[in-house]
């Protein structure tokens, strides 16, 4: 039982000071964009398709038009400027009108006076298709006919890194272990679904109030499809429900701003749960093939890999989300030579982008699976042959760019394989299965296994990356505007600290909603990036503050305005090599699982972390930050996938898509905390994002563990009961 | 037609066309109290916890019309006009809000635990609030928040 409350008597950093939007959130009055209200609202819904690949040979709106309460029914023909839009390339319709590439693909959007009426008129559109044999498999994408004029693949890349050639010398011992590893399509399932309220104002804009993860690429989107100049596209973010890279891309903004601007009213949406499966982009699936060579004392020798990852029907963050995949495929090890290939390819299933691990996540299932089969060729213990290999400061990655902050892998392991193991458990409860009593103690197997991971931080491969905060102190109030999006994380909670550690705790801290109309882009609350960036904007906006008031204490209003950009970094040439990432973060979990195997059902008894995080902000937030991102990661590998028939969601419903509940986790412990303040400019005190490394190793300790207690190869996440109880593999 | 309901000891008419909205519906759209939360809309996650005549419910799988009569508590009423109650409270000092969304019903749903266990152990608290989903926090804070509202209840009691 951890208790972490962070001292409080003071109010800057490393303390645990409370978040600021606390007492609303508890008391049920914080204003999530759900909970958005406006005289005279409309309301908003949107028609999907129904089919994964269809020619649409007419849409017939006369019926919904019709329909008393209806006030506007939008199709692709509505569009006024850019047909299109997407975060990387804009090859997504903002409504199809020709072909439809996926199951829930928009095509009109209807505003009315009620809720219901709004969903009736969208059902009342008679769209006629001419149903086309949907392209479901990846591997056959890259063959096939394209889908898209853009073609079928989003990225191909190589990474080629010391001798591509090298063999392993099998007279000398050296051993070569592969493996196939597939990934199912995970879902963020943010507990708030999509939504948001636009209203059009006086000078012919609009202005959206939404929860989002990033403003002003939300702005220029809407600004390119309505045709407006950017800056009559006021985006506010308004309570964001959680979102874990569900919220990058656009969903319902653009059609919004369309009702809105159509109607001249007010218009709200607010997705249900089954459309917000359809709405956003996901985890893209992942088949993965891993050769590793070592020597017989274990040191890697090489290691080569070909990943193939589903894009979906657009392309949304699919290259970059590639990117990590291939340059973090071998895991954080020293390995000397690599051949990697990754392909993310375009298909009619639901689009993929960013979600939390970003790449990192899919390709630790192969690279800490590779470890332990080599470990097991080796007959040396899988701990001992990571300690052997992990990356340490000074060591090149396979992309060739050398580690120069902190890399403390060995410690992370050591500390985690060192903690104690739990007893047995106690009382039928907590066996497999839990309250449906359906275990008996003497069938339990328990495995125990540890896995390490690691990703960048921040946006890469040359990526022109900034963030902009501006503070105002006047009569001892530093009133601070950045547009960074608070999705949960406590991003709110350290301006505060930043600010009162800088400028001391007698001022008053008041932060303005993020929008895009007083400050400049935060760039995007993802890629860890926002603790660094815009925590880094507001350190030297106050910076700038304290240095004018030690020079002129007398003024009554100091004003700063900064724009903070981080270490530059490069491309990727044609062998992937290059400087592409600015940092990193690592973590390591340790997993114990007690497995039925006569019924494939399991409980996760006890999971142990440890992480590497610069520096300290704010440790109850940071651990929260642990015990979320391990509760996703854990989730992927227990519990949680899209099931995809035919290009349709199977499960789109909390009833169906199962994530965990407080009785599928233990409390998970802390190991180490490691902090090594990182040593490049404009990391606020030396600190850096902490919520994605998490996600990464968890899922891929827990799956090592069910191999243990099982014997059984399990090389698919997520595991599902019958993968063990029906396994043709299982010794009785 | 209308009809009444009884929502935090305060009688309202509700004015509706359509007898088939939702309790949740009509206290977040017709009667300005968005505190319970929607984000399932079938009763998987426990966002939009409400109590009913004193028992737990998911208030979007009543209907409202069918409220008539009974006494509804919603999240607005938990605070007191001496301040947070001492779950609320609780959730704020062991960190257990992020986004927040699951939380009103969480705080609904603890009061109701700690009425009926006023000292959980582990298994039981994580049994008894496996209806509620939280995607943000893992549990461990939220877990945190009901030791410590339940260990304070019982030091002052
Ligand atoms: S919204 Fe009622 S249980 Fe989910
Ligand atoms: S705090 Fe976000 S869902 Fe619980």
């Amino acid at each position: 039982m951890s208790t972490v409350t962070g001292r409080r008597d003071r109010r800057g950093v490393g303390t645990g000071a409370a978040r600021p939007d606390g007492i609303p959130k508890v008391t049920g009055e914080f204003a999530y964009s759900s909970d958005l209200w406006e005289a005279g609202m409309l309301w908003g819904a949107t028609l999907r398709s129904p089919h994964p690949s269809a020619r649409i040979i007419s849409i017939d709106t006369t019926a919904a038009v019709a329909m008393p309460g209806v006030r506007a029914v939008l199709t692709a023909d509505d569009v006024p400027g850019r047909p299109t839009y997407g975060l990387e390339v804009p090859d997504q319709p903002v409504f199809a009108s020709d072909v439809v590439r996926y199951v829930g693909e928009p095509i009109a959007a209807v505003a009315a006076d009620h809720y219901d009426i709004a969903r009736r008129a969208a059902a009342a559109i008679v769209v006629t298709y001419d149903v086309l044999d949907p392209l479901l498999d990846p591997e056959a994408s890259l063959t096939a006919e394209p889908l898209h004029p853009d073609g079928n693949v989003f990225r191909h890349m190589v990474i080629r890194h010391g001798d591509p050639d090298a063999v392993g010398d099998p007279a000398a011992g050296d051993i070569v272990v592969e493996g196939t590893y597939e990934v199912g399509m995970q879902d963020q399932a943010p507990l708030g679904t999509e939504s948001g309220l636009a209203k059009p104002t006086a000078d012919g804009g609009v202005e959206l109030r939404i929860g989002t993860q990033w403003l002003h690429v939300d702005r220029d989107q809407i600004a390119a499809s309505l045709d407006l100049d950017p800056d009559l596209v006021q985006v506010e973010l308004a309570g964001v429900g959680g979102a874990f890279g569900a919220r990058e891309d656009v969903s319902l903004q653009i059609h919004l701003c369309l009702l809105a601007k159509r109607t001249g009213r007010p218009v709200k949406m607010i997705y249900g749960r089954e459309e917000s499966f359809l709405g956003h982009v996901h985890r893209h699936p992942a088949r993965m093939w891993f050769r590793h060579t070592a020597k017989a004392d274990g040191t890697l020798v090489k290691v080569e890999a070909k990943l193939l990852f589903d894009g979906g029907a657009y392309c949304s963050s699919s290259p970059a989300v590639l990117a990590n995949a291939t340059c973090f495929a071998g895991g954080p090890y020293k390995i000397p030579n690599a051949v990697v290939e990754g392909s993310a390819v375009r298909t009619n299933n639901p689009p993929c982008g960013a979600m939390r691990g970003f790449g990192s996540v899919q390709v630790c299932f192969g690279h800490e699976g590779q470890m332990d089969k080599l470990a097991a060729a080796l007959g040396m213990d899988p701990v001992e042959l990571r300690l052997k290999n992990a990356l340490a400061p000074g060591d090149r990655l396979i992309t060739g760019q050398r580690l120069d902050g902190a890399a403390p892998v060995a410690a992370l392991i050591e500390a985690v394989a060192a903690s104690p193991l739990p007893g047995e458990v106690d009382g039928p409860m907590g066996l497999p299965g839990g309250p449906g009593r359906t275990t008996q103690a003497g069938d339990v197997r328990r495995g125990v296994a540890l896995a390490v991971g690691f990703k960048n931080l921040m946006f890469s491969e040359g990526y022109d990356d900034s963030a902009a905060a501006k503070i105002r102190l006047f009569d001892g109030v530093a009133t601070v505007s950045t547009a960074c999006a608070e999705v949960g994380q406590g991003f709110v909670t350290l301006v505060h600290q930043i600010v009162h550690e800088v400028l001391g705790d007698d001022i008053e801290v008041v932060l303005n909603t993020a929008s895009t109309t007083d400050v400049g882009s935060a760039g995007s609350t993802s890629a860890s990036r926002q603790t660094w960036m815009s925590g880094g904007a507001v350190k030297l906006a106050a910076d700038d503050i304290k240095a004018q008031v030690d020079l002129d204490p007398d003024r009554a209003e100091y004003l700063a305005d900064v724009v903070h950009q981080h270490t530059p970094t490069t491309p990727l040439d044609e062998n992937g090599q290059g400087e592409p990432h600015v940092s990193f973060t690592f973590a390591c979990h340790r997993a114990v699982v007690d497995v039925d195997p006569e019924l494939g059902v399991l409980r996760l008894v006890d999971l142990v972390t440890s992480q590497e995080v610069g520096k300290i902000l704010n440790p109850v937030q940071l651990l929260g930050q642990l015990e979320g991102g391990a509760a996703q990661g854990a989730g992927l590998a227990l519990m949680e996938e899209i099931v995809l028939e035919g290009g349709h969601i199977k499960n789109p419903s909390f009833t169906d898509y199962l994530i965990p509940t407080s009785f599928d986790l233990p409390e998970l412990r802390v190991a180490a905390i490691i902090e090594e303040p990182e040593p490049h400019l404009g990391a606020p005190f030396g600190a850096k994002g902490v919520g994605e490394a998490p996600t990464i190793s968890s899922g891929a300790a827990v799956i090592a563990a069910i191999r243990a207690a099982t014997g059984l190869e399990l090389p698919r996440v997520p595991v599902r009961p019958s993968d063990i109880a029906l396994s043709p593999d299982r010794t009785p | 037609m209308n009809y009444k309901l009884s929502v935090n000891g305060t009688d309202h008419t509700v004015e509706s066309t359509w007898e088939g909205e939702s309790l949740l519906y009509v206290l977040r759209e017709r009667l300005g109290l968005p505190g319970a939360k929607g984000a399932c809309e079938q009763g998987e996650c426990g966002s939009c916890s409400v109590l009913l005549d004193g028992d737990l419910v998911c208030s979007c799988l009543v209907l409202a019309a069918a409220a008539e009569g009974r006494d509804v508590r919603t999240v607005e009423a938990v605070a007191g006009p001496e301040g947070l109650s001492d779950v609320q409270q609780a959730f704020l000092d062991a960190g257990a809000v992020q986004c927040g969304f699951c939380t009103p019903g969480l705080i609904v749903a603890v009061h109701d635990l700690l009425e009926r266990h006023p000292q959980p152990d582990d298994l039981t608290m994580r049994e008894e609030l496996a209806g509620n989903l939280c995607r943000c926090t893992g549990y461990g804070r939220i877990m945190e928040a009901v030791r410590m509202a339940a260990d304070r209840r019982a030091a002052s009691a």
